[in-house]
């Protein structure tokens, strides 16, 4: 499966597995969402279950906040995260503090679909990643999946969890890895082995990373699409890298990065988002908690630009395997 | 403008002038957009293309009303409404390729258009996004007394935006000179707005105690016609005015959506295509009322497509912003 069947296939299993599941979003319904993500499933599972809604972030949000307190659990789509700021008043003064405000009564538990990220030539307005944004909302948590098969288990958790997730999908990966270089032919998931996925049900816990390479000289923190770049830098570079997928932004694995980093010594973080307040600074301030004693060099960050996603310009903005591998051979020393 | 010859009715010279001028520009956002659509394709464009082709006697209408500096906040869809103001083709071409020479130094592309000098605040990728603007820049012309409208423009998707009745109510209560468009294609995107619209759009304003009309936007002499008397009200301080023009996109949602009878039937494009095109509507008008001739429409037709390569060209060999240019403008 590509990352778009992987993801419709995780809402068809939750809409049959549990009657209250339901989904709902911009174009949703009868077209079957903009990148296909619900496709056949309003047919499968009625009008009354998966439906179109108005242009409406802050209506859609606001509405799944009230159903999922009183016994739904609604999964929408928010078209691209470019778009979620409508709702940002709803998901983090009412959604993110349901639970905490009323003592634990209430709480509402939704999951927020959204297309994130870059490397499609979508402008400023479809390739923002806005993770760090919710990451610092308490009561929320986020993730973001790499592969088809991490997509499926992890939504599928995210409809489970009683509590509210931001579930962020790199949409330069549904159809297939992306190594950060745009003249490369496009690939698709069928030759990944993560494009491997069962039909029926499974989970991936929130809150835990994975170890996508294994390594000694030096960990290499990702999510995202730049799980696949960093790969590809590190391929480049030779250097005997760990890389760590990090998965879930928030509640994050501590223990798994912590662990790498004590025994590499080293570390390098990569994120699409901008740098200044980007994740990647939490990231480095819990590495150097965790392994101040045990580290070899600084820690370095690859991010985009502290700028507005450029229009024209996207191939120097994205951090690409160029940027990541020089950023390898600094922390090296080579 | 070619002089007119060839007329059978007393049609007075200004009416005449209007009309070619408002012919010509339709036809020029018209082969604006088919060029649009040619360098998307070819892969040379970044971004998105939302062509406005179906819906040009809106723009042109409305903007025929309003005085060079007059405001308007324009869509994602808003290539018309900014050369119906009066942008410049070549630094239009220029921006929607990321140039340096474009409208916004190749930062904005073509859903972010803006340009002070014809009074366009900008195009706008936000469905809904810049009622508040076109509000507020009313309220500043009311304040400082310049006699300014602010026209804004938005589709019938952006009627679910609970922003517009937040600034529609201000607008109301503060009496701004603020006429707020709507371009009802009839879709959002791929869903018919039967599914995403409750009630009467019109009655909505007037809830306000913002008078509405809804008019045929198809044809820019009606169009027009309503945006003077409109504009007139506004600008003489009775406040802030509803239009709902009814129209039809002729492309896809954006340039990508070529399969489009999953949503929307061919027969109803055709139909729309045949029978509403504001185009050949105006051109069948001026050739039956004999404002003007074959020959000089040829010639406006020739000029026009002139015009609008030699921007093409303009901008395709215009250079890109420096890399290092990028983080310019970020801040003061
Ligand atoms: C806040 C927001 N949500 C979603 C989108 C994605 N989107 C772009 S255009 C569009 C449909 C707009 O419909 P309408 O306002 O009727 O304008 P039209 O495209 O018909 O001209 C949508 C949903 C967006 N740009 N902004
Ligand atoms: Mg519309």
């Amino acid at each position: 499966m590509n990352m778009v069947q992987a993801l419709n296939s995780a809402m068809d299993v939750m809409l049959e597995r549990d009657p209250n599941v339901v989904v709902f979003g911009e174009d949703v319904g009868y077209f079957g969402g903009v990148f296909r993500c619900t496709e056949g499933l309003q047919k499968k599972y009625g009008e009354h279950r998966v439906f179109d809604t108005p242009i409406a972030e802050g209506g859609i949000v606001a509405t799944a906040i009230g159903m999922g307190a009183n016994g739904l659990r609604p999964v929408v789509e928010i078209q691209f995260a470019d778009y979620i700021y409508p709702a940002f008043d709803q998901i983090v003064s009412e959604l993110a503090r349901l639970r905490y405000r009323s003592g634990g009564q209430y709480w509402s538990p939704i999951t927020i679909r959204s297309p994130c990220g870059g490397g499609i030539r979508g402008g400023q307005t479809h390739s923002q990643s806005p993770e760090a944004i919710f990451a610092h909302v308490c009561g929320l948590k986020t993730v973001m999946p790499s592969t088809p098969f991490d997509a499926k288990g992890l939504l599928i958790a995210a409809i489970e969890a009683d509590d509210p997730i931001i579930f962020l999908e790199p949409k330069r990966l549904y159809n297939g890895p992306f190594e950060g270089d745009p003249k490369q032919p496009a690939v698709g998931w069928n030759t990944h082995p993560a494009g491997e996925v069962p039909d029926g049900h499974y989970t991936i816990p929130i809150g835990k990373a994975n170890t996508v390479r294994t390594g000694s000289d030096l960990t290499i923190l990702a999510y995202g699409t730049m799980v696949h770049v960093a790969g590809a830098a590190a391929q480049q570079t030779g250097v005997n890298a760990e890389i760590i997928d990090i998965r879930t932004i928030a509640p994050l694995d501590v223990d798994t990065i912590a662990a790498s980093v004590c025994r590499t010594g080293r570390c390098v973080i990569v994120h699409e988002a901008t740098r200044f307040g980007g994740y990647g600074g939490e990231l480095s301030a819990i590495v150097q908690e965790e392994c101040f004693w045990n580290l070899e060099a600084p820690i370095l960050r690859v991010c985009g630009w502290d700028t507005p996603y450029p229009h024209a310009q996207e191939w120097d903005y994205f951090p690409g395997p160029q940027r990541v591998a020089k950023a390898i051979r600094q922390v090296m020393g080579c | 403008m070619t002089t007119v010859l060839d007329r059978s009715k007393a049609h007075s010279e200004s009416d005449v002038q209007q009309w070619l001028r408002m012919y010509r520009q339709m036809l020029m956002i018209r082969l604006f957009e088919e060029q649009v659509n040619d360098l998307y394709t070819r892969a040379l464009m970044p971004g998105l293309a939302h062509l406005y082709t179906g819906q040009e006697a809106v723009a042109v209408g409305i903007c025929e009303a309003l005085r060079l500096d007059d405001y308007i906040t324009s869509t994602h869809r808003g290539h018309g409404h900014c050369l119906a103001k009066g942008a410049q083709l070549g630094a239009m071409f220029a921006e929607l390729l990321g140039k340096e020479a474009g409208y916004c130094k190749g930062k904005g592309g073509s859903m972010h258009i803006a340009d002070p000098d014809t009074g366009n605040l900008g195009a706008n990728a936000i469905v809904g996004g810049s009622a508040g603007i076109a509000t507020g820049a009313a309220f500043s012309a009311k304040r400082l007394n310049t006699g300014q409208v602010a026209v804004c423009f938005f589709g019938d998707g952006a009627m679910g935006q609970g922003l517009l009745y937040e600034v529609m109510n201000m607008a109301a209560l503060w009496t701004l000179p603020v006429i707020y468009v709507c371009e009802n294609n009839l879709y959002n995107e791929y869903t018919h707005n039967s599914e995403t619209l409750a009630g009467d759009m019109l009655t909505r304003a007037v809830g306000f105690g913002v008078p509405g009309e809804r008019i045929d936007g198809q044809e820019v002499r009606k169009v027009y016609a309503t945006a003077k008397t409109m504009v007139a009200r506004v600008r003489a301080g009775a406040g802030p005015a509803f239009l709902v023009c009814d129209t039809y996109r002729f492309h896809g949602h954006h340039v990508g959506d070529i399969n489009r009878e999953y949503y929307r039937s061919k027969q109803e494009e055709q139909q729309w295509k045949t029978e509403r095109d504001p185009v050949k509507l105006m051109l069948d008008w001026l050739t039956t009322e004999k404002v003007a001739n074959r020959a000089q429409l040829d010639q406006i037709q020739n000029e026009v497509k002139a015009e609008v390569e030699k921007a093409v060209q303009f901008a395709m060999a215009a250079p890109y912003p420096a890399v290092d240019r990028v983080a310019q403008d970020v801040y003061a």
